[in-house]
């Protein structure tokens, strides 16, 4: 009875401090030995798998169309920056809007259904946008747009410095990170965490699901965008890879391998999947087989991922 | 007879030629416990999803309070104060017991569609979800996860979340399935006493549960309302016998 008025939040937060803190020290340092541009990417998809897990792992949603929201958004950064002579914040904030709007689109279409026909739906969307792409004139085809310039940032930093791009990206990615952290720890988020558990009781009690689901959808899909449009600046292109079906299984992977419903499972995912690419790439296609396999024994072997494995060891959360 | 809080006029569900509920006219007296009873299939638990508009009739009307509902979405008759509990138990399962309840407790601040706050801002409802907590027997384990909760707490923990809405009518789905004889009791004393000033419409196979808690009793069997009115006059008309409680009964 000693402490039963104790607040269920401050319960299980010190150990995300401590991950937290230990994630930024460790983004501080690793430019002093992993290249940065590498480092970049790998944030750029962090920030997307972290989107994703925010319908997945909160909401129970499994959309399986989000390069939709990634693709175009690195499109209209990329068109807007290099055509429109948009400096890069508006830039990305024009791939972020672009995102948004799609999102809201999908998302009011895809969450009148459940499950399977959940995740159909926005494949499906995703795949009528992704010809869109391929066919447009603004998109370069199968070229994608290239040479867009980083330009600089609130009109006096640089981004063609390399230290001050990896500086922004980071900046963009925590910010990202933690506005997913405080959606899942709010009022809203405590709304998500219920239907995710149980819809119909949720409705039950006076919850319209339908339009919580919707606000969810649409803040995955934005911050997706925002993730794909920064990825646009950093790699100076878009192309078609990023709207194409697979980047949509991608984030799947990334999501899984970390650990779905865990704060810090993305990153990790995302990680360990671009790590894999980036050093396996002498193997060629024989990367999609080992990517396979590793899914194959993820799901067999250790269902919660990595991260969640190991908060599920040590009996934190993470 | 007192004023009636809940009416069906002609309720009929029509599953692609199976018709499970068939002109059902239902009236529930404010203040009561009104009881649903019938064999397996007899159409109970599909006419709780027309009441609660879980399902849409395909005939009739459906009236709270003089108010017609038969149109509404589900969260809004929730919303009038008619709140319903599950056949399988309705907890939230990954969440705490108090996380339970404050889910419920949280609909008084309208929609929570700020995801830019804090959840901190929830705390000043823990008061009142202890409070909900305890009065079901539940305070020793208001901070462990549902789903470690023994079936009979389970439905406990429904109740105390049910009763966070403060609902002028509750409709319970056999509240007492698959309990032990002391959970029954329990539930049983639970039910009396939130029914003092609430309206109560519950499915039970319990006839004990029923005989002792309720006041009026309307039998179904497909579809169709068989007999109505005590359970003095229900248990003995020869048709709810043969019906319901099969020959073996008497």
């Amino acid at each position: 009875m000693v402490d039963i008025t104790r607040p269920t939040h401050t319960k299980t937060s010190r150990s995300e401090a401590i991950a937290f803190v230990l994630m930024v020290g460790f983004f501080m340092v690793a430019p002093a030995f992993i290249y940065p541009v590498f480092l970049m990417k790998m944030l750029c998809f962090a920030l997307f798998a972290c989107a994703f897990n925010l319908l997945i792992g909160y909401v129970g949603l499994l959309s399986f169309g989000h390069a939709l929201y990634f693709g175009w958004a690195s499109y209209l950064t990329a068109h807007s920056a290099k055509v429109w002579g948009f400096p890069p914040e508006l830039a990305i904030l024009t791939g972020a809007a672009t995102a948004a709007l799609f999102g809201l689109v999908a998302g009011s279409l895809a969450i009148r259904r459940q499950g399977i026909y959940f995740a159909m739906i926005t494949l499906a969307l995703a795949q009528m946008m992704f010809f869109f792409a391929l066919q447009a004139k603004f998109t370069g085809g199968e070229d994608g747009i290239q040479a867009v310039p980083r330009g600089w940032l609130f009109g006096f930093i640089n981004l063609q410095d390399q230290t001050n791009m990896y500086i922004t990206v980071l900046v963009i990615f925590l910010a990202g990170f933690l506005l997913i952290y405080r959606i899942i720890n709010s009022p809203f988020g405590e709304v998500l965490k219920a239907i995710r558990e149980n819809e119909a009781r949720a409705i039950s009690l006076g919850y319209k699901t339908e339009r919580y689901k919707l606000v969810a959808f649409v803040l995955s899909a934005t911050l997706a965008g925002v993730a794909g449009g920064t990825k646009a600046i950093v790699l100076q292109i878009a192309s078609l890879t990023d709207v194409n079906w697979p980047m949509s299984g991608e984030v799947v992977l990334m999501a899984l391998v970390g650990g779905l419903g865990t704060v810090f499972g993305p990153v990790v995912g995302a990680f360990v999947i671009i790590a894999m690419q980036n050093y396996l790439a002498q193997v060629g296609t024989w990367v999609t087989v080992i990517q396979g396999v590793v899914f194959v024994i993820c799901v067999l072997l250790f269902r919660r991922g990595i991260v969640g494995e190991l908060a599920n060891l040590l009996r934190i959360k993470l | 007879m007192s004023e009636i809080i809940l009416e069906t006029e002609d309720l009929t569900k029509d599953f692609a030629g199976f018709v499970a509920v068939n002109g059902v006219n239902l009236r529930v007296a404010r203040g009561t416990i009104h009881a649903l009873i019938g064999p397996n299939g007899a159409g109970k638990t599909t006419c709780f999803n027309l009441l609660t508009k879980f399902l849409q009739p395909t005939r009739g009307r459906i009236v709270y309070k003089g108010q017609d509902i038969t149109k509404l979405a589900p969260a809004d008759v929730a919303r009038l104060g008619v709140v319903r509990s599950f056949q399988i138990s309705a907890v939230f399962p990954h969440l705490t017991v108090i996380e339970n309840v404050r889910i419920a407790l949280q609909r008084q601040r309208g929609g929570s569609f700020d995801f830019w706050r804090s959840k901190s801002v929830l705390e000043p409802l823990n008061e009142r979800a202890l409070a909900l907590i305890d009065d079901v027997g539940l305070a020793d384990v208001a901070h462990v996860t549902a789903v470690e909760l023994p079936y009979g707490r389970k439905r406990a923990l429904e109740i105390a979340t049910t009763l966070a809405l403060d609902p002028e009518m509750l409709l319970l789905d056999e509240p007492t399935a698959g309990m032990g004889h002391e959970d029954i009791n329990r539930i049983a004393a639970l039910i009396k006493r939130v029914a003092a000033d609430r309206t109560v419409l519950m499915v039970e196979h319990n006839l004990s549960v029923v005989e002792n808690l309720c006041h009026r009793i309307t039998v179904l069997t497909r579809g169709r309302v068989l007999a109505e009115g005590d359970y003095a006059t229900v248990s003995n008309n020869p048709e709810v016998r043969e019906a319901y409680m099969g020959v073996g009964h008497a």
